[in-house]
């Protein structure tokens, strides 16, 4: 009964933080010095230009009361009703961009983040059970020295190297999985390993000291001294009670995941949600940047709670004991 | 918001303080070592730079010389070259840093003071204030830190194509200070809670002193060392977030920065790679040794997992 109460919580707090998340990118619009609709119609003073202007004025509900203003841009929200683009030659809807957009942002951050824990969840174990040896202390190094590195540089760097002075992997655009899977994956590689590097040093060094502190403790020294090989102990008694905390800084990872494939896309010239936030910020579509900072800011809280969630429910005790801790 | 384990990353950088005491990586031994030495001259040699800068004998870092456009390091009066339209380089990352430095500093400045001081109030009071405070660090933290500050730069520095540098730079400044807020914040509002646990405190308070003079006198200053760690490191973030920021075309126009110089240069990595690579590398040496120094910090204090 516990659970549920502790649910009934969780559930009420997701509720409190997507309300004031929404409210902050919906409002965006209105803090905006100046009337919006100047900066979002495209330069002209014909009667036509102005004529749109009052149209939109009226399709955005910028004469209506904040309430009612939040109310309607949430209801057109949840429907999938992003706004429109507005250019020159017309508009077009946000929501095709999204759809184009999301999943290319998507896929770089589960391709890396698969990367980032193929290197770090061994490296992390073996340095723990190392700890102090050579190998510990250049591995250690090693990733003091990526978590140093700027992204963007990192990015720069192996796409000037890798991908034009030695000419190995396309330095950028992007090639949809479903058109040609083996250019998919080679325009991904360099971008995959960009976002990866950082994360391979916080997951590793997490799981370096928390996996010493398992190690220390009664359970282990009773497997051992059960005859249990060393291996098994490791990777079968060791890492288990370390992979929720590893859960948990993953999740938190989540909004440095986010902020990082956004970047990470301008340098490499993928079609992700990063681009389309340039082009929006270019161009002063603000309804547009509008939907797809509330579109990114939902994906990480629902992450988090996801995780949160999970944690809850694989193993309440642990969170208690570390919390008050 | 429920309690997650470890206080949110807004970075890497910091992700890694969370990392443990066992770093043995950083010795606790009192000597610096090489990187260590290495840091603090980089650091003293960049800020000496960036504070002289108007009074060293360098080209104006806006001008074009026709000679230089594009030109390689090592050029006759122009050591580093020049950049796509023939502007001085080593002038430009003198300059960049300026204001790289100064974003740096100063949002970092904001996130400390406020949300080092909210934090305490927040770990010492406890209760209902607690309770609101954390719900204000935790609803600022539930939004990406890039895309929070990508927003509010947006917003209110580029409505206006006639935006001001100065102007901009002020934007830029407070939006990567709120941006700091909640992480330092939470930061100072766990050290505090363990803290203000101690027999000391609970002395000063049988003896009848004032809650600010206990915060002020007693918990502060063992909160510091915690708080002078995640500031350097956090001083890294926030450089590195003006260059991401650069990219996005959400920062200073009109004067060099790190960032800008990279994203100006970007179109021309593939013959030019120079233009990138200069302040890139001037970045990275920065940010190591703001890192390195963090780490240092937190190990000479013995600054503890269970603080954190």
């Amino acid at each position: 009964m516990a659970l549920a109460r502790e649910l009934g919580k969780r559930f009420a707090a997701l509720a409190l933080v997507l309300f004031l998340v929404t409210l902050f990118t919906a409002l965006l619009l209105s803090m905006i010095p100046g009337d919006p609709v100047d900066t979002l119609v495209p330069l002209s003073a014909s009667a036509e230009a102005d004529a749109q202007k009052a149209e939109l004025r009226h399709e955005l509900n910028l004469d209506d009361p904040l309430p009612v203003r939040y109310v309607a841009w949430l209801g057109d929200f949840v429907t999938g009703d992003f706004g429109d683009f507005y250019r020159t030659s017309g508009t077009d809807p946000v929501s095709d961009r999204v759809s184009s957009a999301l999943p290319v942002s998507l896929q770089l951050m589960i391709y890396s983040q698969i990367l980032a824990l193929l290197l770090a969840v061994p490296l992390g174990v073996i340095t723990a059970y190392r700890a102090g040896t050579y190998f510990d202390r250049s591995a250690n190094t090693t990733a003091f020295a990526l978590l140093s590195v700027p992204n963007f540089v990192l990015g720069l760097v192996l796409a000037y190297y890798v991908g034009v002075f030695l000419g190995w992997l396309p330095p950028e655009r992007y090639v949809k999985f479903s058109d040609d899977p083996v250019e998919h994956v080679r325009h991904m590689i360099l971008p995959t390993i960009t976002l990866a590097a950082a994360q391979v040093g916080v997951y590793m060094r997490l799981l370096r000291s928390d996996m010493i502190q398992t190690l220390q403790e009664d359970f282990i020294q009773m497997a051992r001294s059960k005859g249990i090989s060393d291996r098994r102990v490791l990777w079968r008694h060791a890492l288990r009670p370390s992979s929720l905390t590893l859960l948990t800084v993953g999740g938190l990872n989540v909004g440095t995941l986010i902020g990082g494939a956004l970047v990470i896309e301008l340098i490499f010239s993928l079609p992700g949600m990063g681009r389309e936030i340039a082009d929006a910020i270019f161009n002063r579509q603000y309804v547009a940047l509008q939907s797809f900072v509330a579109i990114l800011a939902i994906l990480y809280v629902l992450v988090n709670f996801t995780v949160d969630l999970l944690y809850t429910v694989i193993d309440p005790r642990i969170r208690h004991a570390r919390a008050t801790g | 918001m429920p309690e997650p384990l470890v206080d949110a990353p807004v970075d890497a950088g910091i992700a890694a303080v969370a990392a443990g005491p066992e770093e043995v990586e950083v010795s606790r031994s009192r000597k610096l070592g090489f990187l260590g030495w290495f840091s603090i001259i980089w650091l003293v040699v960049v800020v000496a730079l960036a504070l002289l800068a108007p009074i060293l004998p360098l080209p104006d870092p806006n001008r074009s010389f026709g000679a230089i456009t594009e030109k390689p390091p090592i050029q006759p009066g122009h050591f580093l070259g020049g950049d796509g339209i023939g502007r001085d380089m080593l002038s430009r990352v003198i300059f960049g840093a300026r204001i790289s430095l100064l974003v740096g500093f100063a949002s970092v400045v904001i996130g400390w003071v406020v949300g080092g001081s909210l934090g305490l109030v927040a770990g010492y009071f406890k209760g209902r204030i607690d309770g609101v405070l954390s719900t204000l660090f935790n609803v600022l933290l539930s939004m990406p830190a890039l895309v929070l500050a990508l927003s509010l730069v947006a917003v209110f520095a580029s409505s206006d194509e006639n935006t001001s540098t100065s102007r901009k730079l002020v934007v830029l400044i407070a939006a990567l200070g709120i941006v700091s807020i909640p992480v330092l914040g939470r930061i100072s509002r766990a050290s505090t809670l363990a803290w203000s646990e101690r027999e000391f405190v609970k002395a000063a308070e049988v003896m009848g002193a004032k809650p600010l003079r206990i915060i002020w006198r007693e918990v502060l200053p063992n909160v510091l060392p915690a708080m002078m760690s995640i500031a350097l490191l956090g001083m890294g973030v926030v450089i590195v977030a003006e260059g991401a920021l650069a990219l996005f075309g959400a920062s200073v126009q009109g004067e060099p920065t790190w960032g800008t110089m990279i994203a100006d240069g970007r179109g021309d990595l593939r013959n030019y790679p120079h233009i990138v690579f200069i302040p890139s590398a001037a970045l990275f040496f920065t940010v190591l040794s703001l890192n390195y120094l963090g780490d240092v910090v937190r190990a000479r204090f013995e600054v503890r997992e269970s603080v954190l």
